[in-house]
């Protein structure tokens, strides 16, 4: 066998499927600002892609705050401690680890969701249903997920923002000894209101990135349980990378200046 | 000759190396039932999506009123496919919508009807295929596989549209059900003035709601006439398929021991 041909194929195959989703994306987007709207399945998928995430974003905002001031306490210098901490706390929070950790639980909670849902969907030809009767399944199926993802990811991240600056206090003055009222005063102090929106910004992308994956891959799937199965697992990976290099773009683009 | 509502005109299409669909050319009279007969796996099922644009043929041509839905745009594409009706051959129930839901769908998203309204056609259409109100309540994971074929046959008629395609509307029900269907069918035709497309293996059904019947082999139709010409047709395949034989020009693909 060849190995240039085998190295072209996969070469092509990814640039075929890469085409693929770009057209997908595309008539998602197109679709998202023209009527006719599906206001209750906007609504319903608020509910299940914002709603339902909370616990677990909360969660994990919660323990990212409290483990970052230990590091920060233990890995860095005692001295002026009680500004470091702080001060570090609510930045990485907020600029980073806020959007990308609350993203990458939500992509595994959503995107997987979204792409069982619209795979099975797919397969039983509910998919081609819709089409039967006067329905545009990318308006009916995908904009919804859109939408919704996009809108309430924002949400979830200050929510974790909030939480995840609260763990930081709580480690802070229980387990630190800091002063309860310093701390607040440093947090307030030294955080501005760019950091914030810098990481809701990432999340509204993020929202797009993790319906976008559970779609494609929900609407692409073929052959069975089987075929879902993996469409489930390559919305999650995808949607993981995704949100990883996105990432990296937008720290670059919005702190370059 | 009676004027065509629907017409086939040397339809192609392979999926893959596997050829399905080898020039289909049917004509479907305005007004008139036209059932298609033949083996499984001949592409009757995939003859029908590519009417509906589910499947994109490979070259041909499919004209409705006159109209090649081909080679429209997509915008005046969507308005022509509006006119049909579709029974899936699996049901493809939507299994997040409760019962009375799936059978309004066409009204209540295609024609924006409002929902109470839609409710109270679906409610009549569902008892036209004689189930009570209460099973409106139910999801389709809840019905049994003849009530979900019952179902899918009310969301084809709800909207009432002008080309029905019924994908084996007789099979898996009992035979009493079966004739209350093949009534029903007749009645779309007769009363509505309906035009209608039938896919069945039920040659008590075919012969009771037909009146043209063709036969599909290979993926091309090799017989085409009135319903009273089936028993003499002078077409062995034919012959050999309404009799239900082992012995014959159709030699089934699988390997004998
Ligand atoms: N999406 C697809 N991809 C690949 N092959 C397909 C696809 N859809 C159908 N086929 C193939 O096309 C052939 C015809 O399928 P089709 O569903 O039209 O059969 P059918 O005549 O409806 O049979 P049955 O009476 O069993 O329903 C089959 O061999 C099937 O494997
Ligand atoms: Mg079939």
């Amino acid at each position: 066998m060849n190995i240039f041909a085998a190295v072209g194929r996969v070469v092509l195959a990814l640039l075929a499927e890469t085409g693929r989703l770009a057209v997908f994306a595309w008539v998602g987007v197109s679709h998202l600002l023209r009527p006719p709207f599906y206001w209750r399945q906007i609504g319903q998928q608020m509910l299940r892609i914002g709603y339902f995430s909370l616990p677990v974003v909360a969660l994990t905002a919660f323990f990212t705050g409290g483990v970052l001031a230990l590091q920060i306490y233990y890995g860095g210098d005692q001295f002026n401690s009680e500004t470091i901490v702080a001060t570090i706390v609510a930045l990485g929070i907020t600029r980073e680890l806020g959007p990308v950790l609350g993203g990458l639980m939500v992509a595994g909670r959503a995107s997987a969701a979204i792409a069982a849902e619209l795979g099975t969907m797919r397969v039983t030809e509910q998919i081609d249903a819709l089409s039967t009767l006067s329905t545009n399944p990318h308006k009916y199926l995908v904009v919804p997920r859109l939408m919704a993802a996009i809108l309430t990811l924002p949400l979830l991240v200050f929510i974790g923002d909030v939480i995840g600056i609260f763990g930081g206090f709580i480690v802070g003055t229980q387990t630190l000894d800091f002063n309860a009222g310093v701390y607040v005063k440093n947090t307030y102090d030294f955080l501005e209101y760019d950091d914030i929106t810098s990481g809701l910004i990432k999340a509204a992308v993020f929202g797009f990135i993790i319906a976008l994956m559970g779609c494609f891959h929900g609407f692409n799937s073929k052959g069975g349980a089987q075929g879902v199965g993996r469409a489930t697992t390559n919305a999650v990976v995808t949607a993981s990378i995704f949100i990883l290099a996105a990432n990296y773009v937008m720290t670059s683009l919005l702190f370059s200046s | 000759m009676e004027e065509a509502k629907l017409k086939l005109t040397d339809v192609h299409k392979r999926f893959g190396s596997k050829v399905v669909l080898n020039g289909i050319n049917l004509t479907v009279p305005k007004g008139k039932s036209v059932v298609v007969i033949g083996g499984s796996g001949t592409g009757k099922s995939v003859m029908l999506k590519s009417v509906l644009g589910i499947v994109k043929p490979d070259s041909g041509s499919i004209e409705v009123d006159g109209e090649d839905v081909m080679r429209l745009p997509a915008n005046r594409k969507e308005e022509v496919l509006k006119k049909f009706g579709m029974l899936f051959q699996g049901g493809a129930l939507f299994d997040s919508l409760p019962v009375w839901e799936n059978v309004g769908f066409g009204l209540i998203q295609g024609q924006n009807m409002r929902r109470k309204e839609a409710k109270e056609i679906a409610i009549d259409t569902l008892a036209k295929v004689g189930m009570g109100a209460e099973v409106g309540e139910l999801y389709p994971a809840e019905l049994s596989g003849g009530m979900q074929k019952r179902v899918g046959l009310a969301r084809a008629i709800a909207t009432a549209p002008e080309i029905i395609f019924f994908d084996e509307p007789t099979t898996g029900l009992d035979p009493i059900m079966a004739d209350v269907i093949n009534d029903l069918i007749i009645e779309r035709v007769q009363d509505l003035g309906a035009t209608t497309l039938s896919i069945t293996h039920d040659m008590a059904s075919a012969r009771k709601i037909a009146d043209y019947i063709a036969m599909i082999y290979k993926g091309e139709i090799i017989w085409y006439g009135k319903k009273e010409d089936v028993d003499h047709s002078g077409n062995e395949y034919v012959d050999q398929f309404i009799h239900g034989r082992a012995e014959g020009p159709i030699q089934m693909e699988i390997l004998k021991p």
